[in-house]
């Protein structure tokens, strides 16, 4: 198998005396969707929040394309290509979309914003995601619906020539046609070349988009499965701890 | 990857097309200055019907002096506004930066331009303290800014002398409100604004070609400058005019005019133009989305501080300017009319809505309340109420229209 764009090794993370990460490991593949699953205080967002450079871990090992790299700011993340779409998708709605999509690294002319080339970039980054349901660059987010806020902030990774991008419960305030459209994305954002982290309570959905499954119990990764390889019963089984890993498939 | 289709920018198509565009915005609920304009025509018209002096030319011109300090400082506002902060300590800092002045330039014989540029820094330092404890310290801006607007009242009297007040000696000052330039020289203003207007429309328009994204039709640029030229051109031509009431004529734009509209224009480049002002909307809207995608939003918070002091001191400039002397209660009432200038005009308090020129055209709607119910001789009663009840129906007015559409009430 190929060299893991992100791999974790015996990552931890307390808070005061909690253990919420009591050495994870975890690798995602370029091309490959990645799904992370397990119940609420699984340690998920801990994790995924270590990654994104928002709340480093306290030890453990963070290999990039092979390299050990510290993320301890926001920035450490997104300079390394690391984009995290977040559940509340942390946009701006009472900016447009193309300000959302350039927020914190615009295009500058002159010290002048150079809205032309954001708008054209931002356009074609929507059209080379398939997107149809928007009219123009310049709605405001405030105008637009949970699919398509969903699909603007996950645009916004795709135009940061992201390598890795986490998407946090994509689906999980959507309608079923808005889903569809999301997971689409998603698959599509994946066969670009990226790799792709997922976080979902909706394993339906995880088998619909997903190559590989890990998934976290009480802090420890329990099981790190290919999803043609199991099913639904084996994973909700990992999820409940009622059932406990029986070796490595990777 | 299946066939794309076009995604718009909003530039395109017909003027037709533009014009319906642009009242779709406005049924959705993006009014922006709309209703306060409406309000000023509205106002405009009844008082000139109340009372035959609203109309001369003498009103019109004492208009512009009259609303220029409170523009000013509702700009200012705007920019704390806009983070979705306060500044209750805006009006006292310039009387405090103004106490400064006349103590330097008066008791101690310190040229005015070294005066106006040390009052300037304080209203930094006061704006850099202020922000010092929202951004980095997050105390609400509201407490951090009530503790200064009466701290700093304490400081005006005691720089200053209980019921101390000093005459603004500097005829430069002085001048700001009380003189105007000569007749050619509003012209030669126009000309000005035309030309800087047609100068970035153009510039606009050619970057935009340069990217290769759509224009919208030439005409409608040409249309713009058609309004201001018109607008202005009336505007600049009555107060050319004599309006003097005895034989020494008085006529030309009050100096103040040019100064107000060039820091509205410079302020109004930095929010539309430059990456500080982007990063305000964003703050503005979503301070945690601002973060996340790598803005520092202590440093954007703490510049809106100094921004908003900085600019609150030139409105105090103006208002020594207009009174001729500084006391030690000066710019302690003016904050909240401030407030209420920017929200008339269609500013939001939840932040990340609004603009300079939203807050110039509320501060004319408070001020020709003021004017007008001045003039008809009512009691200042009267005023506080009908200054109150618009600044509640524009507020109104703002929610209502947001929640017909669904829109969120930022």
């Amino acid at each position: 198998m190929d060299m893991p764009v992100i791999e974790l090794t015996g990552v931890t993370k307390s808070f005061g005396p909690v253990d919420v990460l009591k050495g994870v490991g975890l690798s995602a593949y370029a091309g490959k969707v990645t799904a992370l699953v397990g119940d609420n205080g699984a340690g998920k967002s801990t994790l995924i929040k270590g990654l994104a450079g928002v709340q480093p871990y306290d030890s453990g090992e963070i290999k990039f394309a092979g390299n050990v790299v510290n993320l301890h700011t926001p920035r450490d993340a997104s300079l390394l290509g690391i984009e995290v779409v977040y559940q509340d998708l942390a946009l701006c709605e009472n900016l447009d979309i193309v300000q959302n999509m350039f927020l914190g690294r615009e295009d500058m002319k002159h010290g002048t914003l150079y809205e032309g080339v954001m708008e054209r970039e931002a356009a074609k980054t929507l059209q080379g995601l398939s997107v149809r349901t928007v009219k123009s660059v310049r709605q405001k987010v405030s105008s637009l619906s949970g699919g398509q806020r969903q699909t603007v902030a996950i645009a916004r990774s795709v135009l940061r020539n992201a390598k890795l991008v986490i998407l946090d419960e994509p689906t999980a305030a959507l309608g079923v046609a808005q889903t569809e459209q999301v997971l689409h994305l998603v698959r599509r954002l994946a066969d670009a070349g990226v790799a792709v982290i997922i976080i979902s309570h909706n394993l339906v959905d995880i088998f619909k988009v997903a190559d590989y499954i890990s998934v976290l119990y009480l802090g420890q990764m329990v099981a790190s499965l290919e999803t043609t390889k199991t099913n639904n019963a084996d994973v909700v089984g990992y999820i409940t701890g009622s059932k406990t890993y029986i070796g490595d498939n990777s | 990857m299946t066939t794309p289709t076009t995604i718009g920018t909003g530039h395109e198509g017909s003027i037709r097309e533009q014009v319906t565009d642009y009242f779709h915005r406005l049924r959705s609920g993006d009014m922006g200055a709309l209703p306060a304009l409406g309000g000023f025509i509205v106002l405009s018209t009844l008082f000139s019907f109340l009372n035959p002096y609203f109309l001369t030319k003498l009103n019109f011109a004492n208009l512009f002096t009259q609303a220029a300090t409170l523009m000013m400082l509702a700009m200012a506002l705007v920019f704390v506004i806009l983070i979705g902060e306060i500044d209750l300590s805006a009006g006292v800092t310039s009387g405090v930066a103004m106490a400064v002045f006349v103590l330097l330039v008066n008791k101690m014989g310190v040229n005015w331009i070294i005066g106006v540029l040390v009052a300037l820094l304080v209203g930094i330092a006061i704006g850099g303290f202020i922000g010092y404890f929202v951004a980095k310290v997050r105390v609400p801006s509201f407490v951090v800014t009530l503790g200064l607007f009466l701290g700093l009242q304490g400081l005006e009297l005691v720089l200053l002398g209980d019921g101390g007040l000093f005459r603004i000696e500097t005829p430069q000052i002085l001048s700001i409100m009380n003189d105007n330039m000569p007749p050619w020289a509003g012209w030669v203003m126009l000309v000005i604004a035309l030309a800087v207007s047609y100068g970035m429309g153009l510039w606009d328009r050619n970057r935009r070609k340069a990217a290769g994204v759509a224009n919208r039709p030439a005409a409608l640029l040409y249309a713009k400058l058609g309004a201001i030229a018109v607008g202005g051109g009336v505007v600049v031509a009555i107060l050319n005019q004599n309006r003097a009431v005895s034989i020494v004529a008085i006529q030309g734009v009050p100096i103040v005019v040019p100064i107000a509209l060039a820091i509205l224009w410079i302020g109004t480049f930095v929010l539309d133009r430059t990456r500080f002002g982007r990063n305000l909307y964003a703050v503005g809207g979503n301070p945690e989305a601002a973060r996340r995608a790598g803005i520092k939003i202590t440093m954007v918070r703490l510049f809106a501080f100094v921004t908003c002091s900085t600019l609150a001191v030139v409105s105090g400039i103006f208002d020594a300017s207009r009174i001729g002397s500084v006391d030690a209660s000066a710019g302690k009432s003016i904050v909240l009319s401030g407030v209420a200038a920017a929200v008339v005009g269609g500013v939001s308090l939840f932040g990340g809505r609004g603009r300079l020129s939203h807050a110039a055209i509320g501060a004319f709607v408070i001020a020709i309340i003021d004017n007008g119910l001045g003039l008809l001789g009512l009691p200042s009663g009267v005023n506080f109420l009908v200054t109150g009840g618009v600044l509640i129906l524009a507020a109104t007015v703002d929610a209502v229209s947001r929640k017909r559409t669904g829109g969120s009430l930022r």
